[in-house]
This record gives C-alpha cells, sequence and structure tokens, in this order.
C-alpha cells in the first residue's frame, strides 16, 4: 500500500508523516511540489510546515504547485487525501474543503497536547475511530483558525463532515477560535479529510501525548484495500 | 512601465486579530480617537509598456485567483497607478 507524503519548500512534518505510514504498515512514497505526478500512490498525506514561507496567505501558493494540478483532479475522483495543518490550509485553498484558516484569535503561535472528538468515523482516515471517541494529539500553529459563512457551517453540520472537533470545557474556549470548535472537516465523498492537530506526532510509544494519530493511518490502508 | 495598483482586505464579518493587535496598541501612543483598526494588503503589479484594458483584466483574474481567497477576502480595488512623470524619474535617478 503506497502512501504518498508531498514535501513543500517549507513542509516540516513531511519526515514525521512518512514515518507514520510506514509504523503503520504501509510504504511511504516521497511526492515533490515540483513534480506533477503522483507516481501511482494509493492515497496521499499533505504535512503540515510553512509550504513556500506562508507567504500571501498559508498554503495559497503551495495551492498552485506542479504537484497539485495532478493531486485536485485525483482527489476529486476519490483518491484519499489528508492535509495537516499547513496541508489542511492547502486542501482549503485548493477548494477542495469549504472555508479558509486564519490567525489564531489570540494571535499567538500555541503548542500543546489537544483533546478532539471524533464526530464522523466513516471517513477514508478515520473509519477505525469510534463514533464519539475521544482523542488526544498535539497541536501547534499559528493560523488554525477555521471560519466560513453560517450556510457553509450549517451544509457541513448537516451533512455530518464535520470531522472533529475540539473539546472544550464547559465555558471555556477552543485553542484558535475556530468557529463551532472545528478542527476538521471533510469532503462529501469523505475521501479528503483536513485537521489542524497532527496525527503523525502521536504515532509511537515514547513519543507525543498517544498513540491516537496511528489510527488515522490505519484507517486509510484498510480503506484503500477495500475499495 | 506602468503599474497595476490591488487592494485586498478581510471580509467585515472576519476577524482580523493583525488589525485588532494595532488597535489595542493605538492607546498606548494616545491615539484614543480610532475605534477600530482593519488591516489589508496592497499589491503593485509592473508590467512593461502602459496599463492597457488587457493589462487590467488580467490584473483582475490574478486577484481573484490567487492575490485573495474569496472565502475571507475582497478584491477592493484593482486600478492603474499613473506613471511618475518624466522629470520627476530623472529626479529620482
Amino acid at each position: 500500500m503506497r502512501i504518498g507524503v508531498v514535501t513543500f519548500p517549507g513542509s516540516l512534518d513531511d519526515h514525521d508523516a512518512r514515518r507514520a505510514v510506514r509504523i503503520a504498515g504501509g510504504e511511504p512514497v516521497t511526492l515533490w511540489h515540483g513534480d506533477d505526478s503522483l507516481l501511482d500512490v494509493d492515497a496521499v498525506v499533505l504535512p503540515g510546515g510553512f509550504s513556500y514561507g506562508d507567504y500571501l496567505r498559508a498554503g495559497a501558493i503551495a495551492r498552485f504547485a506542479p504537484v497539485m494540478s495532478a493531486l485536485i483532479p485525483a482527489a476529486k475522483g476519490g483518491l484519499p487525501v489528508l492535509g495537516i495543518c499547513n496541508g489542511f490550509q492547502i486542501l482549503c485553498e485548493s477548494h477542495l474543503l469549504p472555508g479558509a484558516m486564519i490567525q489564531n484569535d489570540h494571535r499567538t503561535f500555541i503548542c500543546r497536547d489537544q483533546r478532539l472528538r471524533v464526530e464522523n468515523a466513516t471517513t477514508a482516515w478515520t473509519s477505525d475511530f469510534m463514533p464519539g471517541e475521544e482523542i488526544t494529539i498535539v497541536l501547534k500553529n499559528q493560523d488554525g483558525q477555521y471560519v466560513a459563512d453560517e450556510a457553509t457551517l450549517d451544509e457541513l453540520e448537516g451533512e455530518g463532515r464535520v470531522t472533529f472537533r475540539y473539546v472544550v470545557e464547559e465555558g471555556g474556549h477552543n485553542p484558535n477560535g475556530s468557529y463551532r470548535d472545528i478542527a476538521g472537516i471533510t469532503n462529501r465523498r469523505g475521501n479528503v479529510v483536513g485537521l489542524m492537530p497532527h496525527p503523525e506526532h502521536s504515532v509511537e510509544a515514547g513519543y507525543g501525548p498517544s498513540l491516537d494519530g496511528l489510527t488515522f493511518f490505519t484507517s486509510v490502508l484498510k480503506s484503500v484495500v477495500n475499495a | 512601465m506602468g503599474n497595476v495598483v490591488v487592494d485586498v482586505m478581510l471580509k467585515s464579518e472576519i476577524l482580523d486579530p493583525q488589525g485588532q493587535a494595532v488597535a489595542f496598541a493605538l492607546p498606548r501612543l494616545g491615539f484614543h480617537q480610532f475605534t477600530d483598526v482593519r488591516q489589508g494588503k496592497r499589491f503593485v503589479l509592473t508590467v512593461e509598456g502602459e496599463v492597457t484594458d488587457e493589462v487590467l483584466a488580467a490584473a483582475r483574474e490574478a486577484a481573484e485567483t490567487m492575490l485573495s481567497n474569496p472565502v475571507i477576502e475582497d478584491v477592493v480595488s484593482v486600478r492603474a497607478e499613473s506613471p511618475p512623470d518624466s522629470t520627476s524619474a530623472e529626479s529620482q535617478a
């Protein structure tokens, strides 16, 4: 099972993503932003970092990289794609997912272990979770505030496409001001998932707050086999 | 040589953290009259020769596709910047 991980100039977590694929039992394949080929991979991860320095807007320039000219039609055709952090921003800028990411409402970089609730356990990347399961993975970002207009938010919720929500204590605030505590969403087909926190950092005992991240990768390996 | 100036602003309903940071800092300098600050982006696109209608149309397309994200931002204006006259250009050189 070949899972591609795209390296853009400024990607930071591409190595960890490839490592996570390997630990989950897949074969990681390095994809390069300047190539317009996906090398026949079975799924793709867009990793975290600051692609092209995040100049203009986070993910805005990466969206026009040659590799995206192959990825966008493949994703629309059903190829499983996971966007993590900067990868989520790229998916929004590419209009593969609705909404956009802006600066955290408190204007500071955040780095912490974050509790999430799995709201949709039917996507290509979440099928090994239980619906409603709570997981803890790392959150680290500057531009992590998910925004969209009310109609889009209602549509996402109505169609069950909010995939992860930040677990917020009563009267508390989510970590970046995201509308309706949204941490991750999916497209209608459930093959494209974007989230702000980082599953690839929580896949091995002794590193990170849990092994919850591994489930993203075991989910997609099964969904590819079943496809 | 001509320039096209593109101004982009966050939509009014989107929180502007940068503008807020500026708004909170202004009173420390004694500016108490400004109740809100919104921070935008200006792009200056330079072309060889004059800014024709075709150039402006291309700038508009670039503004809508790449320079702004229509989900969160509005392209406020796309306009030709009047070229500096030759005497001032010489004096700058």
